[in-house]
């Protein structure tokens, strides 16, 4: 087996959505080619490329080698060459394994969920392309090819967001999805070309940037670490970037899960851990990062527990969740971070999953208040929400107990006990807001009993089933010690930031009861105020929770009306009236000397004769005076 | 024989500029297509002249070959001539102006 193998796990998602473009392009074109052959290509890339993923984490284990391939000469500017690099350690091929893994299982259910739609290949083009863009990301060697995978995720989401493109609110949606994410692109760029000038000489590859970043001075490293994390915000949808990430709940439902689980918005967190080495160098940063984080977690799920709509309840609980992972990276838990980003990958694709087909059986209803009743109606879905709700709140054993648990340690072991305790109260909060959801969907009680539900088909269920097991069984891979397990994700990630705990075990005994605790404290609240909750009483829709604390107003107020003022003057002032003005002028008049000098064509054909004798004195005399 | 050479070539440039000055102040086409045959022959002049200094046969051939081709020529112009008369019922050249730019519109 070479190394070449691991472009092929970039490589065979693209192909497979060129591939499917070219399909779709002939089948609305010529001939209409039936579905299945769309699924044949699209649902085998992501399980390939896992395929390929596995092999290299087989080779992987017990020992410490990285594996680089440099497919080509990508860039050569004088003397400094740029390669098109591929490279697996074991942060990225866990990366890998489970973004191929979850995504596969987001295809299949693609493949029931949009069995309907006119455009099935044209989407699955997009999710396929998506697909490679976070792999490319992952995988790339240097921030430059990690960049092109980073942008590539964000075209993409651009593309699924405003899917269903016939609605102007979605396209809005796509294009504020777009926008925030080029904001923080603008500071991955920024980093980059610092780093580039700081670091760079030997090669802009990550194990050069180790060496050469350690170099640079800390102030330098400062900016450069504020740089990429600006980017991260708008990747990963953190205060204040996160705008973006509650509206791009107008794309199709698998679009949300896979958005929210397996990819995009993991990939600022990546992002951070990658540069594991810059932060380790800048803790102050690191702790700015935390606070962010737990801001974020905190708002987000404090606005989550008005929300009515199903997707933005999840969208919400999404962004609390990186907020719980920007604090593990922060305070340099960069394992903890990888397993709450894959322990949540789980559980929140099942939710949007669930999610999704309660949305499908209902014909398109997302109003949590208009659902109610639904346990005996669709028990699958019941039991595989509620194990997912049970893990995001953090109940043992299901996973997220585990992530979160070693989270807040982290936290608590760091000193911070302020980020600690928003943590433990965001705890609260989360099993507060899920099984709010949880009770009013499948508990509340429902005066529409006759309403028909839409059948829901094999591929849609059998996800659900597989997810709910990995949201039971994924915290296992990092039990703590202290229950007498061996953290294997913290082994496997050993060289991203070795943090040792140094809080005695009976405290790690009363944190662990605290957070559980804490979501049955939360789970307990909701029982009481939503437990069979009556369906006829209008949940309160004011106040400041419920308009998201008017954050949207505020930017639109302070940023995007003054640019559209600033747009609208450049349009109308400068463009019409200066620009257009300077160039019809000129225009103008080039078209009167051209009339002028069209008189001269006036049919005299002594006239012109006489011009020739003019013309050809002037040159007989130039060439007797001049050139002789 | 160079100064017999640059009589023969200020005949020729006399002859040339005599048939030139013919083209550009005269209006009778007759009189500009005779003009023109001036001007071929001064430089029918040049060339045979030319060739005799050099001692050589080829410009005679050209010189030839113009004398040829003018017939030919005249032939087509004395017909143009005769269908231009049927049109404009004048010799006048001033009257021929149909590829004149025609009055242009101000926007």
């Amino acid at each position: 087996m070479s190394n070449s193998l691991l472009a092929w796990i970039v490589l065979i998602p693209l192909l497979s959505s060129v591939t499917l473009g070219l399909m779709y392009l002939y089948s609305i074109k010529i001939s209409k080619i039936p579905n299945y052959i769309f699924s044949i290509f699209a649902l085998s890339a992501p399980f390939l490329s896992f395929a390929i993923g596995i092999l290299f984490f087989l080779k992987m284990i017990g020992n410490d080698d990285i594996f680089v391939y440099e497919a080509y000469k990508w860039l050569s500017v004088d003397g400094y060459n740029m390669y098109m690099g591929f490279m697996a350690d074991r942060l990225s091929i866990f990366m890998v394994l489970f973004v191929t893994f979850v995504g596969g299982f987001i295809h299949i259910y693609a493949s029931g969920y949009m069995k309907d739609d006119e455009g099935y290949g044209k989407f699955f083009f997009y999710f396929n392309l998506f697909l490679a863009s976070m792999l490319l990301l992952v995988l790339g060697y240097s921030p430059i090819i990690m960049f092109m995978g980073w942008e590539g995720v964000g075209l993409c989401s651009y593309f699924l967001i405003s899917y269903y493109y016939e609605d102007s609110e979605n396209v809005k949606a796509g294009n504020k999805a777009f926008i925030a994410n080029r904001v923080g692109d603008l500071g991955f760029i920024v980093a980059m070309i610092t780093m580039f000038y700081y670091a760079g000489a030997d090669g802009l590859d990550f194990a050069h940037l180790e060496i050469g970043l350690a170099s640079v001075p800390t102030n330098v490293l400062t900016f450069i670490g504020c740089a990429l994390f600006v980017g991260a915000i708008g990747k990963s949808a953190q205060i204040p970037l996160y705008v973006w990430l509650p509206d791009a709940m107008a794309g199709p439902t698998p679009v949300s899960a896979l958005i929210h689980a397996a990819t995009m918005v993991t990939a600022g967190l990546y992002m951070v851990a990658r540069f594991h080495f810059l932060y380790d160098l800048i803790p102050n940063v690191g702790l700015f990062i935390a606070y962010i984080g737990a801001a974020s977690a905190l708002f987000a799920a404090v606005i989550a527990t008005k929300q009515t709509d199903i997707k933005k309840i999840l969208a919400y609980s999404t962004m609390s969740q990186l907020g719980y992972m920007f604090i593990a990276v922060g305070l340099g838990g960069y394992s903890v971070g990888i397993f709450h980003v894959f322990t949540h990958a789980f559980f929140k694709a099942l939710l949007f999953m669930g999610a999704g087909a309660i949305i499908v059986t209902l014909h398109h209803e997302q109003n949590i208040f208009k659902m109610g009743g639904m346990k005996n109606r669709t028990p699958l879905i019941y039991i595989t929400m509620l194990v997912a709700t049970l893990a995001i709140a953090g109940i043992p054993p299901f996973a997220g107990f585990f992530s979160k648990d070693e989270i807040l340690l982290t936290a608590y072991n760091s000193g911070e006990y302020f980020i600690w305790g928003v943590g433990v109260f965001t705890a609260i909060l989360t099993s507060y807001y899920m099984f709010r959801l949880l009770f009013v969907v499948f508990h509340g009680t429902n005066y529409e009993k006759n309403r028909e539900l839409h059948p829901l088909s094999k591929s849609i269920t059998i996800p659900l089933v597989v997810l709910a097991i990995g949201s039971i069984l994924s915290g296992f891979i990092g039990v703590p010690e202290l229950l007498g397990g061996h953290n294997m994700i913290g082994v496997w990630l050993l060289n991203f930031g070795e943090h040792s705990i140094h809080v005695g075990h009976s405290a790690q005994w009363y944190l662990m009861g605290i957070n559980v605790f804490a979501a049955v404290v939360g789970i307990l609240i909701a029982y009481k105020k939503f437990f069979k909750y009556d369906m006829r009483i209008e949940p309160e829709q004011s106040g400041l929770i419920w308009n998201k604390f008017y954050i949207d107003e505020l930017y639109d107020r302070v940023i995007v009306q003054k640019f559209k003022k600033l747009s609208l003057f450049i349009s109308y002032r400068i463009d019409v009236k200066v620009l257009d003005m300077i160039v019809m002028q000129l225009s103008k008049n080039f078209i009167k000397s051209g009339y002028v000098i069209a008189r001269l064509q006036n049919a005299n054909t002594r006239f012109y004769a006489f011009f020739m004798l003019v013309g050809i004195s002037v040159m007989s005399t130039y060439l007797l005076i001049v050139m002789r | 024989m160079a100064d017999s050479l640059l009589s023969y070539i200020t005949l020729a440039m006399i002859l040339f500029s005599i048939g030139f000055l013919g083209v550009i102040s005269r209006k009778n086409i007759f009189i500009i297509y005779m003009s023109i045959e001036l001007m071929l022959n001064a430089i029918n002049i040049i060339f045979v002249a030319l060739g005799r200094y050099n001692e050589s046969t080829g410009p005679q051939v050209i010189a030839m070959i113009v004398i040829a081709i003018a017939a030919a020529e005249a032939a087509v112009f004395l017909s143009l001539i005769v269908v231009l008369y049927r049109k404009k019922k004048s010799l006048n050249t001033d009257l021929f102006t149909s590829l004149k730019q025609k009055d242009f519109s101000n926007e």
